[in-house]
């Protein structure tokens, strides 16, 4: 078992003839995820590595029975795209596309609601339960397969926390990058219960970061509804208050979403909180004991 | 994107929310000509892309003729959290009754526009949050249905009691959603809305800050902006596919991915050094990025050591390598490099750094601890 998706994940990868989609879509190919087909309007009929392009991604449900899809299309088309999923029925979309418009995605959020397509992103990574499948641009070497669910604004200060478990014989359920944007779909709480739904999934390790109040809500949430140990990172406690470092999510505005709220919040509720990224694997290996 | 008050109002004005009378101003001039022609008493307003003027000292009521200069002349050129002050306003001083907080932003967690509404206006709505957060009203937006009638008279009924000032308020609110929808804003606030003595609401401030991302379709919100030197370095850099913001310290650091680079400022500190600046190189690995990365992190001259931390995933750690070798051909690069590479084709990296003999080290902490040693 793991989270969200596995061996019955049949992906389509819209925006597949260009430069990312078609990189990335030989990338998951490889890794072993079942990549059934690709969509570019203009370009059905072709292929991409094998795989058949479709002009919309009605077409490439009836002819796949595709129920994942993962976008690569450029962020002012990104919610278009999304919708374009939904309407045709696909359960779980995971957008990589990075910087589309916030309101564009407000307006996406009632439509994907009242349909129940579950979204990833946009501006994440996408996610993994290793050895099953790879839906997104992580590198899927630095996996290993087991019991840990990881979760994370940021993409390579995920893979920095895996290459640490994994070179410490520490493997994955399913780790999910969740996107730095300030408006996305599937966040903590979500997959807090998911992995804690999961029985494959034995602990939870949060990868959060500066702005906002996830964190916060997250450790409310482990309080009530979370029996799992969680462990947790913080990245930007260092980070001048006002200064956007890269993500839209990781701003410090008036004393609220510092990084020492979170972790205050998080140990309030007895979750054990990394200092250091090296640090992750022990407090692990503490919790799971 | 930010822009001045007097910029947001314009907007206001455009869409007939009514705004106090008022000049912007470059001199002190132009600043009593302004005063003349609007009549005492007026307001005096520094015009920076910073908030908390007030406080700083950035707006001052002149009652007098002989005030107007006076404070024109100081206000003009004084600092306020490292803005210069090279505009001001001149606003037509307004008797008023009550003061109101209004304003719409980007709610997280109802993933919605969301309009927030107090009593308690004319302070700084973070500190009302702090100490009073009931005194704040919030109202979730249906981004399908839009500000309708009934929810702007809904939150006007919160505010006001007066049956006149309720229908006045619904019609503004209704505006200030169209406003924030039409132009990508990601805030948009009036702080004080007041009742002038008339009975009429009036906006006597305004503050607008706008989704850098939905730039692409605002031409006219794009044109409004002022950056600073610091933040036209960082858009330079944003061009070269950087992310580059200056901080304090001595130690240059090179990253790729926004939470690895928050990440390792962290754990520099953590140490005891202290970061030159956040770099962030992005996704993909282009030669050209890191030579570009480089020039930038050594334009600093306060950087002692350039720690490099690369985790591959889009990014190939070979390809970083050999950005690297070209950049130090190709740039005199004068202070110590440390280099960490990991993740995507680390190993090959490594073989290609081997010959230009720089401190290798395998993991971060071993990173920033090397780091700081070589800043001493």
């Amino acid at each position: 078992m793991s989270i969200l998706v596995n061996q019955n994940t049949k992906l389509l990868v819209q925006g597949i003839t260009g430069r990312d989609g078609s990189f990335h879509a030989g990338k998951m190919k490889a890794y072993g995820t079942n990549v059934v087909g690709g969509v570019s309007p203009g370009k059905g009929g072709s292929t991409v590595d094998g795989i058949p392009v479709f002009n919309t991604v009605e077409a490439a449900v009836k002819a796949t029975g595709a129920n994942t899809s993962i976008i690569f299309v450029p962020a002012h088309l990104a919610a278009d795209a999304i919708l374009e999923a939904s309407e045709a029925g696909i359960g779980l979309v995971i957008a990589i596309s990075e910087g589309v418009p916030t309101l564009d995605m407000v307006k996406v959020m009632p439509y994907l609601a009242k349909k129940g397509t579950k979204l990833i992103g946009p501006n994440c990574p996408g996610l993994i339960s290793p050895d099953e499948a790879l839906v997104g641009i992580l590198p899927g070497n630095i996996f290993l397969k087991g019991n840990v669910g990881l979760m994370s604004r940021s993409g390579t200060l995920t893979y920095e926390m895996v290459y640490q478990l994994t070179s410490n014989g520490i493997g994955q359920s399913t780790c999910v990058g969740i996107g730095g944007d300030p408006v996305a779909g599937l966040y903590y709480l979500e997959l807090l219960q998911m992995f804690q739904d999961d029985p494959e999934t034995k602990a939870i390790v949060l990868i959060g970061e500066i702005g906002g109040d996830a964190e916060e809500r997250a450790a409310q949430y482990i309080q009530e509804h979370i029996t799992k140990p969680v462990v947790a990172f913080i990245a930007g406690q260092s980070a001048p208050p006002g200064k956007r470092m890269g993500h839209a999510g990781a701003i410090i505005s008036s004393g609220s979403g510092t990084a020492e709220e979170k972790i205050k919040a998080f140990e309030k509720v007895g979750v054990k909180v990394a200092k250091i990224p090296s640090e992750i694997p022990d407090l692990i290996k503490q919790v799971m004991e | 994107m930010k822009i001045h008050e007097y910029q947001a109002k314009e907007i206001f004005s455009r869409y007939l929310i009514p705004v106090t009378n008022e000049v912007v101003c470059y001199t002190v001039e132009e600043a009593v000509a302004a005063a003349d022609k609007l009549g005492l008493p007026v307001v005096v307003k520094a015009q920076v892309l910073a908030g908390g003027r007030g406080k700083a000292g950035g707006v001052k009521l002149a009652r007098t003729k002989q005030d107007v200069p006076e404070m024109a002349g100081k206000i003009l050129g004084m600092d306020i959290k490292g803005y210069t002050v090279e505009k001001i306003l001149i606003a037509q001083g307004v008797k008023f009754s009550s003061e109101f907080y209004v304003g719409l932003t980007i709610d997280r967690n109802s993933k919605s526009v969301i309009f927030m509404a107090s009593s308690e206006g004319g302070v700084e709505i973070e500190e009302v949050a702090k100490d009073n957060p009931d005194a704040i009203h919030k109202f979730v937006i249906d981004p399908d249905l839009g500000m309708t009638p009934f929810l702007a008279r809904k939150i006007a009924f919160a505010l006001f009691s007066d049956f006149n000032l309720v229908k006045q308020g619904a019609d503004l609110f209704q505006k200030l959603y169209r406003i924030f929808m039409d132009t990508d804003s990601s805030l948009v606030e009036i702080n004080p809305l007041v009742i002038t003595e008339e009975g009429k609401l009036l906006a006597l401030d305004g503050k607008m800050n706008f989704d850098d991302n939905a730039l692409f379709r605002q031409s006219a919100i794009e044109a409004l902006n002022e950056p600073t030197e610091d933040e036209l370095k960082e858009i330079d850099a944003k061009e070269k596919g950087l992310t580059y913001i200056r901080l304090d310290g001595s130690i240059g650091c090179m990253v790729n991915g926004a939470g690895l680079a928050m990440a390792t400022l962290d754990l520099i500190k953590y140490f005891g050094g202290e970061p030159a600046n956040f770099l962030d190189i992005g996704g993909s690995s282009n030669p050209q990025k890191v030579i570009d990365a480089m020039n930038l992190i050594l334009s600093d001259k306060n950087v002692k050591v350039v720690m490099i931390n690369i985790f591959g995933g889009i990014t190939r750690c070979d390809d970083v390598a050999r950005g690297l070798i070209i950049a130090l051909d190709k740039i005199k690069v004068e202070v110590p490099i440390v280099v960490r590479l990991s993740g995507t084709n680390s190993k090959e990296g490594l073989e290609i750094l081997k010959e230009a003999n720089l401190p290798i080290v395998e993991t971060m902490s071993q990173a920033a601890q090397k780091a700081i040693e070589l800043c001493k």
